[in-house]
């Protein structure tokens, strides 16, 4: 099914997502990766805010490339998000509720978004120079140090991305992988 | 004895990491249209639409195709009769790394020391190979290589008595444990042979063979065949959504070994997979 939705992901809105929607998100989102998730959450730890209101926002697995001279960013696909593991949980617990990233999810986050209704999204790896024309604008608005890996905000019109694992613990990667077995010995 | 000066190699490597970052090789292209073409399901079609519009926009503007640019890896093959002068060759690498990467908007991916981590800010150093020919060229290859694929490779020191088989289940149990996570379709390179460290190194290597082109012997060249059509059963498909495309190419090199070992080294690669030689 498709969808479009503004930002931010509010409850209501999450709770009609479902695994396998293709959506298409209008608003802003935030970029984050290792090093800029570790720090998040050493904040947090100390009861430090965030550089951004987590209520309802939704965090990008992504370091772009430098942007050229006119661009607004440079190529932004996501990275892998299994290695934010480690990380997405309590940034779930402090509101964060949705994450676009690319890869398998362990048990632990999947308990995790079904326990603060949070939803996570595929946006095609490997496909930065197309992503990055959905992206509007980009403001550097943290841990400038990190380069590549500093915390932005975008403005994004229409992201195309896939409701991978929704709410409710529905996985797409089970799911459209057993469909086409299914289809395959059918024929 | 054919003199060429090290500002050479730099000037190479510099305008070989654009140009491999930008363009994907006509090979890996051609590969991933015939398999849009055989795909029926309509979210693994619509995957491979958008990875063919992104690689065209890419090529098109001059940017990046995917924002990891990749570790530089860079493959010199130096002619016996060539005498390279006028500076550290290493450093005439790195010097054509750092270039290429700043004048050409490419992500700085690389980390100073893998423990205590700290972006080395340049994206150097190159992963360097250099190997003697005969000849009186240099042969330049550079291979920008993402992680997320990367990551999801694999080495196992088989005995002999695991045979044909046992390489056989490690493709099938590596390339199903990588799942989604490598960016799917992806390429893979086998490395069967040799001491541990040449079996990576082959695996490498396979990934800079253009996909159209099989092994010499005819024993892997089904060999690869088999494996490509058995890992396109799994039904992992792109983006790992489901679908029959899951590799679009699988390269195996291989080595003479001891007798008592039968090293296999499998690297993966997604749909990037990038490479561009030149010769000097």
């Amino acid at each position: 099914m498709e969808k479009h939705i503004t930002l931010p992901l509010t409850q209501e809105i999450a709770q009609t997502l479902h695994a396998g929607d293709t959506v298409y998100l209008t608003g802003v989102i935030y970029t984050s990766r290792d090093a800029g998730h570790k720090r998040m959450c050493e904040s947090l730890a100390k009861n430090e805010p965030l550089p951004f209101d987590p209520t309802d926002a939704t965090i990008y697995y992504v370091g772009p490339t430098p942007a050229k001279p006119g661009q607004v960013i440079g190529s932004a696909g996501p990275t892998t998000s299994g290695r934010m593991d480690a990380y997405a949980p309590t940034l779930m617990a402090a509101g964060a509720r949705g994450m676009i990233g690319k890869g398998s999810r362990l048990p632990r986050v999947v308990d995790a978004m079904k326990e603060h209704c949070a939803v996570y999204f595929g946006a095609i790896g490997g496909a930065g120079a197309l992503l990055a024309k959905c992206i509007k604008s980009a403001e550097l608005i943290a841990y400038e140090d990190l380069g590549a890996e500093a915390l932005r905000r975008l403005y994004v019109e229409d992201m195309p991305v896939i409701v991978i694992i929704d709410c409710q613990g529905n996985d797409l990667y089970k799911s459209g992988r057993a469909e086409y077995l299914t289809r395959k010995q059918s024929t | 004895m054919r003199e060429i000066h090290v500002s050479r190699i730099s000037d190479t490597v510099e305008r070989l990491c654009i140009e491999a970052n930008y363009q994907l090789p006509e090979d890996v292209k051609y590969a991933i249209e015939t398999c849009r073409a055989c795909e029926d399901g309509q979210l693994a079609r619509n995957v491979l639409d958008n990875i063919i519009e992104n690689y065209g926009i890419a090529c098109r503007e001059d940017v990046p195709i995917c924002q990891d640019t990749g570790m530089a890896c860079v493959f010199l093959e130096i002619g016996q009769d060539v005498h390279l002068v006028g500076g550290d060759l290493s450093k005439a690498v790195d010097e054509g790394v750092r270039r290429g990467y700043t004048n050409g908007y490419l992500r700085k991916s690389v980390v100073a020391d893998p423990v205590r981590r700290g972006n080395t800010g340049d994206n150097t150093p190159a992963m360097l190979y250099t190997e003697i020919v005969p000849g009186e060229n240099v042969k330049i290859t550079v291979g920008p290589k993402g992680f997320g694929s990367e990551n999801m490779s694999a080495i196992r020191m088989f005995k002999p008595s695991a045979g044909l088989q046992g390489i056989k289940d490690f493709i099938l149990e590596t390339v199903e444990a990588a799942g989604p996570n490598p960016c799917p379709p992806i390429v893979v390179g086998v490395g069967i042979g040799g001491t541990f460290d040449k079996a990576a190194l082959l695996a490498k290597k396979a990934l800079m063979r253009p996909l159209d082109v099989r092994h010499p012997d005819p024993f892997y060249a089904e060999l690869e065949q088999e494996m490509l059509e058995k890992i396109n059963a799994l039904g992992i498909g792109p983006q790992g959504f489901g679908g029959r495309t899951t590799a679009i190419g699988l390269n195996i090199e291989t080595l003479p070994t001891h007798i008592a070992g039968m090293p296999c080294a499998i690297n993966i690669s997604c749909h990037v997979t990038r490479h561009m030689t030149e010769v000097l």
